[in-house]
């Protein structure tokens, strides 16, 4: 064995490295961040002035003591943060067993929002049901606050004869235009500027639709982010643009994406109103959201949000994260686990209790497992039946060309 | 009828469909309030509005992404890409995203976008004004590929164009704008007087995947599109060689029966194209010419094309192909 070698250098020129690598102490600062830190502005008058301490702070709502306070508690009923509670274990316990499917060979592939459980599920709560969703495939939980039924989503996740992109992509890159909730792509910042397009069609149509999406802090990196940021602080179309920092990138540390201060930050210098919020705090994330989409509906355009969370699994099934940072990382994060956070918050106020989660927790496990039953019951990975081979040649154009009719007549099925 | 050059027939098919459909929306570096370094948005602005018709930042990525966002959105953009060199930083867009997005959705989503794009030489552009990047975009499923030639077929191409709902790369030969070029810098004639200007000022529009015929012979093929169209016609006269001369128009999907039919009726085959020889459009007909017409030809298959270096800009007449190459190409054909 030789010795490590350092991954950082200041020289000749500054090569980041992360905080914490295998087999050191996991860092992190404790939050100095409170509930009551940061004001509402107006959401229709609010300028990118007006939120030069939102950008450099943490919007919070639930405090270290479990209860919702400040300028940003958005008062939700617990009918909705139950239902808030519910969305999020149901997606942290269908990725739970869509691993396990992947590990034992029956998914080719899988991607987990383990820890980001809260982004997308309170965010699109927070909206109105003609909105878009320009995910990545890590806001996967927006389609059952949309009611995508499981046994759907396990079928494009195995690619057999059911899945409605007929097996090609690879799983959680979901399609379902029903819910308003665009077809996932690979590239990983593509869709951000693309969502500034389908906001500005909303408002040339004169429709009342605000589009939400997200791109990860490694790709904020992409020429993508910036063309949607220097478009929707041009054009001023409603839409909400999200840059999740989980801070990692695969292996690579959030500091490797930017060396500002922070993600929210940069959309400043746009002119955009840019916030940072708590991404595991449920009622931060719904109250921003609201708020930007208040801001759009106003007429009064983008907002640029910087979600704060942890990838607490791996980037997808492909990926070890033991071998680039300290496995205990996620368990020293002062932003702790969302469903956690939103369970013992309705506990402490007497709207919950752990008989409850325990429950819910085994009923959202049938539920899985039995839609996981009827799906393979449409084709399994390892003997299909797959969507037919003739649909390699379906869809590439609205009617099919001479030439895509003859390979297809050569594939000879 | 009026006649018309290139870059006001492409004005006459933009101002008519702005007129058609209200989902018809064009935007573009330069081509709002000013109209276009080419001129060929002018006046749509202040006859349309600028909610319509609207300049954009400069950033041909952001561009293709925006266009793909209100395809999907229920509108019909027209973008420009103000030369065709500088279509590289919308390449992901338009190759993995605007040309793949029905496919990759099951059909859920499409995004019906057309990218107009000055493109080839001619013009002492240099290598950064001067590129034909054609098989850059034929080589990607999911993208037809159109490339104008005269004011008649650039109105009526673009016109099926903005309608498909499949994106379109259409490529206009900035040559040709203001008139047929031949291949002789020093006589440049204008489109007066040419029967391809007659254009009619309402609505009409030509199929994508159709050739044209542009003149009858019989012993030679010759096959080209874009700017190399007129220069065959030259190449051709110099030939003395009777030639069926065939504008593709539409390379993907291409008119592979006008082709075959053609070649099998001659025996002989010249394609001419201004891009790159290696992996250029030609190699792609040459082996279905040979696949479909083996037993009819009567001479190697050859190709008269731009070559396998940068676009030169003082010698810029030594890259193209010229009417005497083409002209030698054709007699070498006849030796056979």
């Amino acid at each position: 064995m030789t010795e490590r070698e350092p991954d950082a250098t200041s020289e000749p020129y500054t090569v980041p490295t992360a905080p914490s690598r295998p087999g050191d102490q996991p860092e992190f600062d404790a939050w100095p961040w409170t509930p009551a830190d940061l004001e509402r502005p107006d959401p229709a008058t609010c300028e990118s002035e007006d939120t030069r301490e939102h950008a450099r702070g943490l919007v919070r709502v639930l405090g270290d003591d479990d209860l919702a306070s400040g300028a940003w508690d958005p008062g939700l009923d617990a009918d909705t943060l139950r239902r808030g509670l519910e969305l999020m274990v149901l997606l942290r316990i269908f990725d739970d067993r869509m691993m396990k499917m992947q590990r034992t060979g029956k998914l080719s592939f899988y991607m987990c929002s383990l820890g980001e459980e809260a982004v997308a599920i309170a965010q699109v709560m927070a909206l109105q049901e003609q909105d878009w969703i320009f995910p990545t495939y890590r806001q996967p939980g927006a389609q059952f606050v949309r009611g995508r039924d499981l046994v759907s989503m396990i079928n494009h996740c195995i690619g057999n004869i059911e899945d409605n992109i007929k097996g090609r992509q690879m799983p959680v890159h979901y399609s379902y235009r029903e819910g308003r909730f665009i077809s996932v792509s690979s590239p990983v910042g593509t869709q951000f500027p693309q969502a500034v397009g389908v906001a500005m069609a909303s408002a040339y149509r004169g429709l009342d639709e605000v589009t939400i999406t997200w791109i990860g802090d490694g790709a904020s990196a992409e020429g993508d982010y910036h063309y949607a940021l220097t478009f929707a602080s041009v054009y001023k179309p409603p839409v909400i643009l999200n840059v999740v920092n989980n801070q990692w990138a695969i292996s690579t540390h959030m500091n490797l994406a930017t060396g500002g201060p922070n993600f929210a930050s940069r959309g400043l210098p746009y002119g955009i109103p840019s916030i940072r919020v708590d991404g595991n705090d449920f009622l931060a994330l719904y109250s921003v959201t609201k708020w930007a989409r208040e801001r759009a509906g106003a007429g009064a355009g983008p907002t640029h949000i910087e979600v704060l969370t942890y990838r607490a699994a791996g980037h997808s099934s492909s990926d070890d994260p033991t071998r680039y940072r300290p496995a205990d990382e996620y368990s020293a994060w002062p932003g702790g686990d969302p469903i956690e956070r939103l369970k013992a918050h309705l506990i402490a106020v007497g709207e919950w209790s752990a008989e409850q989660q325990e429950e819910l927790e085994s009923r959202i496990d049938d539920d899985v497992m039995a839609a996981y039953k009827e799906a393979v019951t449409h084709g399994d990975l390892a003997s299909g039946p797959y969507p037919p081979a003739s649909t390699i040649f379906t869809e590439v154009y609205e009617e099919m060309p001479w030439h895509l009719q003859e390979q297809r007549e050569e594939l000879g099925k | 009828m009026a006649n018309m050059n290139i870059i006001g027939a492409l004005n006459s098919a933009l101002d008519s469909m702005l007129e058609r459909d209200e989902n018809v929306i064009i935007f573009g570096e330069d081509i709002g309030y000013f109209g276009g370094v080419f001129r060929v948005t002018d006046g749509l602005q202040e006859k349309h509005g600028s909610r319509r018709v609207f300049d954009s930042p400069l950033a041909e990525g952001g561009l293709a992404a925006i266009a793909f966002g209100m395809g999907l959105n229920g509108l019909r953009p027209v973008v420009e890409i103000q030369f065709s060199d500088y279509i590289f930083p919308a390449y992901d867009q338009i190759v993995n995203e605007i040309a793949k997005l029905r496919h990759r959705s099951g059909g859920e989503f499409w995004t019906p976008v057309t990218i107009r794009t000055p493109a080839g030489g001619g013009i002492r552009g240099g290598h950064h004004h001067s590129q034909s990047p054609e098989a850059q975009f034929t080589h990607t499923p999911g993208l037809k590929v159109v490339y104008c030639s005269t004011p008649y077929n650039a109105k009526g191409l673009l016109t099926s164009a903005i309608e498909c709902n499949d994106p379109v790369i259409f490529f206009e030969p900035k040559r040709c704008y203001r008139g047929p070029f031949y291949g002789d810098p020093h006589d440049v004639p204008t489109w007066a007087g040419h029967p391809d200007a007659e254009v009619p000022e309402e609505h009409y529009s030509i199929p994508l995947g159709e050739a044209r015929l542009v003149q009858e012979g019989e012993a030679c093929t010759v096959i080209a599109w874009g700017a190399m169209v007129h220069v065959c016609e030259q190449g051709i006269r110099g030939s003395g060689v009777a030639c069926d001369l065939i504008d593709l128009q539409t390379l993907v999907p291409w008119d592979r029966d006008a082709v075959v039919d053609s070649v099998s009726k001659t025996g002989r085959c010249v394609i001419v194209h201004e891009a790159p020889k290696t992996s250029g459009f030609g190699a792609e007909m040459a082996a279905s010419v040979q696949e479909r017409c083996f037993y009819s030809l009567e001479a190697p298959i050859e190709r008269v094309t731009g070559w396998d270096t940068p676009f030169p800009h003082s010698t810029e007449w030594d890259y193209m192909p010229g009417p005497s190459r083409i002209a030698e190409a054709i007699q070498r054909t006849q030796e056979a």
